[in-house]
């Protein structure tokens, strides 16, 4: 009888304990959105969602996120420009190039670069790529460039774990189908199995412009953080993530609200970006 | 008897071109080794950047235990880190193994909870922790009325961390064959100590494995926390305001003036993470022996 209740008693205690994250999320949406929305109302969506002068300390303040947006935007292009070429010919490297004995120590590598915190990987940037990219490039150095290059080394893991794993669950007969029709191992590779993992591929993009877009403290010590629209690669820029970070802890009232709000943009970005790689993971189930 | 010595040239022949490659195939083999070459020596080059240039900064004074604007102590943030790394994986770890039990061990097939609860951890793998800083700051500092606390900061990881403890646990317990389950239930246990005594046991790598995760992750944020849990440097209770090791390193390199403290704070940083992961890589070593 104790036995019974003591079952009974421990699966809803399980069953409440799932049921945390699903709180957690509901959680979060409400208390961003219930803070965010109604400063939106007040600046006036438009003017707050494209509005390109960002001024909080101005008689009227000016409260217009779309030199943040766009920033974020730049930044996040960047580090696909820079990551995935060689995160994807890296997964590739692993999957089928690397020499047996040394896969066992390079597999762990990978790992490690996820596991580097990112105010180490900012620290890095601003202590070795500001100041190489203000001698190569001129200017500060502190810019759309030098924020790409690190974030793409930092979305580098996703990339290569989540395209690694997509080329290695290719069935070995189109390898060697390819083989038997007299391609080269690097065609078969590339023209035969690459096509076949094409679907896990894009969803570790995916995953890595959500990893850049959302990333905070390494792009705020290296972009400069000037809220304008950047005209070329050279120019500070400051992201939304940036744009938090640096004005939460003096701001109040408006301002303040205006910062969460910000946060519900990042939030809507995340979560169009979590949409589209479900989407991508269940096409990729059914093909 | 022809045919065959006509065949033997022509293997020869392909053996020739194989040697010989096209043009293309050596441009993508040289593409794909250089590709590698540069992921791994760009890792190369961070951790012996920041080893070079910090390991001669590591000076007794920075692990004194008292935080002076002289002597820029980092001892205290790291007490600080262990506290919040306890208090989050002791808030986050029971809840997250749990939902892994219900997912794996409890829910029936086609249970509509579980389709909720699985989109609802990938949403929260994928929120960025800016945004978690500033739901912390929203709910636990201002809701709830916490002020910049330790236990902020820790409830505010400890949901960052859910699903990640939550994923390895399942698939963990997953992995555990469906013969142990069998063999308990014929000797009469129930369900409880079949999970209990049975089932955790065997998962007991796979769920240190997504733990020495949270922890690096834990060891490694900046962002969620410098809004829930402030930056003070003072050593306190779970209700004072304290900063861990990496945003004191943000504080240093912000500040500009500590540039050589920061170097040695990012290799005691760094090395912390080194280990994590080689601890990490020898319970998945573990995890496949098994």
């Amino acid at each position: 009888m104790k036995s019974k209740l003591m079952e009974r008693g421990m699966e809803f205690v399980f069953a409440v304990c799932a049921c945390c994250s699903i709180a957690a999320v509901a959680l979060i949406c409400v208390f961003l959105f219930a803070n965010g929305v109604p400063a939106m109302a007040e600046i006036g969506v438009f003017d707050f969602l494209i509005g390109t002068k960002w001024a909080p300390g101005n008689q009227p303040a000016a409260f217009g996120i779309l030199p943040m947006i766009v920033g974020s935007i730049y930044v996040t292009a960047g580090a696909i420009v820079v990551g995935v070429p060689i995160g994807l010919l890296t997964a590739v490297f692993m999957a089928r190039f690397c020499p047996k004995k040394l896969y066992p120590v390079l597999h762990p590598m990978v790992e490690l670069l996820a596991g580097i915190p990112s105010i180490v990987y900012g620290f890095f940037g601003m202590a070795f790529l500001v100041p190489l990219i203000r001698n190569l490039y001129g200017g500060s150095g502190q810019s759309v460039l030098t924020a790409s290059i690190l974030l793409g080394i930092m979305i580098l893991p996703t990339i290569i774990g989540g395209s690694e794993a997509a080329i290695r669950a290719v069935p070995e007969s189109y390898y060697e189908g390819s083989l038997a029709l007299g391609a080269t191992h690097e065609r078969s590779v590339f023209f035969a199995m690459l096509p076949a993992a094409k679907s896990g591929i894009l969803t570790s993009v995916v995953l890595g412009i959500g990893r850049a877009i959302g990333e905070t403290m390494a792009v705020i010590m290296v972009a400069g953080n000037a809220p304008v629209i950047p005209g070329g690669v050279g120019d500070k820029v400051r992201t939304m993530t940036a744009n938090i970070v640096m004005e939460m802890g003096y701001a109040t009232g408006l301002h303040r609200e205006a910062l969460i709000a910000t946060g519900v943009v990042l939030f809507v970005f995340i979560l169009l970006i979590n949409l589209s790689v479900t989407l991508l993971r269940n096409r990729g189930e059914n093909a | 008897m022809s045919e065959l010595t006509a065949a033997l040239p022509k293997t020869r022949n392909q053996k020739d071109c194989e040697k010989i490659k096209s043009p293309l195939s050596v441009l993508l083999r040289v593409l794909v080794w250089g590709a590698a070459l540069l992921t791994f020596l760009s890792l190369f080059f961070l951790i012996g950047f920041i080893l070079v240039k910090g390991i001669p900064n590591l000076k007794p004074s920075l692990f004194s235990l008292n935080y002076t604007s002289e002597n820029v102590s980092m001892l205290p943030s790291i007490i600080n880190t262990v506290k919040m790394l306890l208090l989050a994986l002791a808030i986050s770890g029971p809840i997250s193994i749990f939902t892994a039990i219900y997912l794996v061990e409890y829910a029936k097939r086609g249970n509509k909870l579980v389709k909720v609860i699985r989109m609802t951890a990938e949403t929260l793998a994928g929120i960025p922790s800016i945004v978690y800083g500033l739901f912390g700051a929203l709910f636990f500092v201002g809701a709830l009325k916490w002020d910049l606390s330790l236990m902020a900061g820790a409830m505010t990881l400890a949901i960052m961390v859910l699903p990640l403890i939550m994923r390895n646990t399942e698939e963990a317990l997953m992995s555990v064959p469906d013969a142990y389950r069998e063999a308990s239930f014929g000797l009469g246990a129930g369900r409880l100590r079949t999970i209990f005594r049975i089932i955790l046991p065997a998962a007991v790598p796979g769920i240190l494995s997504g733990v020495i995760l949270a922890i690096g992750r834990i060891v490694g944020e900046t962002a969620a926390l410098l809004y829930t849990a402030g930056t003070a440097t003072k050593l306190g209770g779970v209700m004072d305001s304290g900063r861990t090791l990496a945003v004191h390193m943000y504080s240093l390199s912000g500040e500009g003036l500590h540039t050589n403290e920061a170097y040695a704070t990012a290799v005691v940083l760094l090395v912390t993470v080194l280990i994590i992961n080689a601890l990490s890589s020898l319970a998945a070593k573990k995890l496949t022996k098994a």
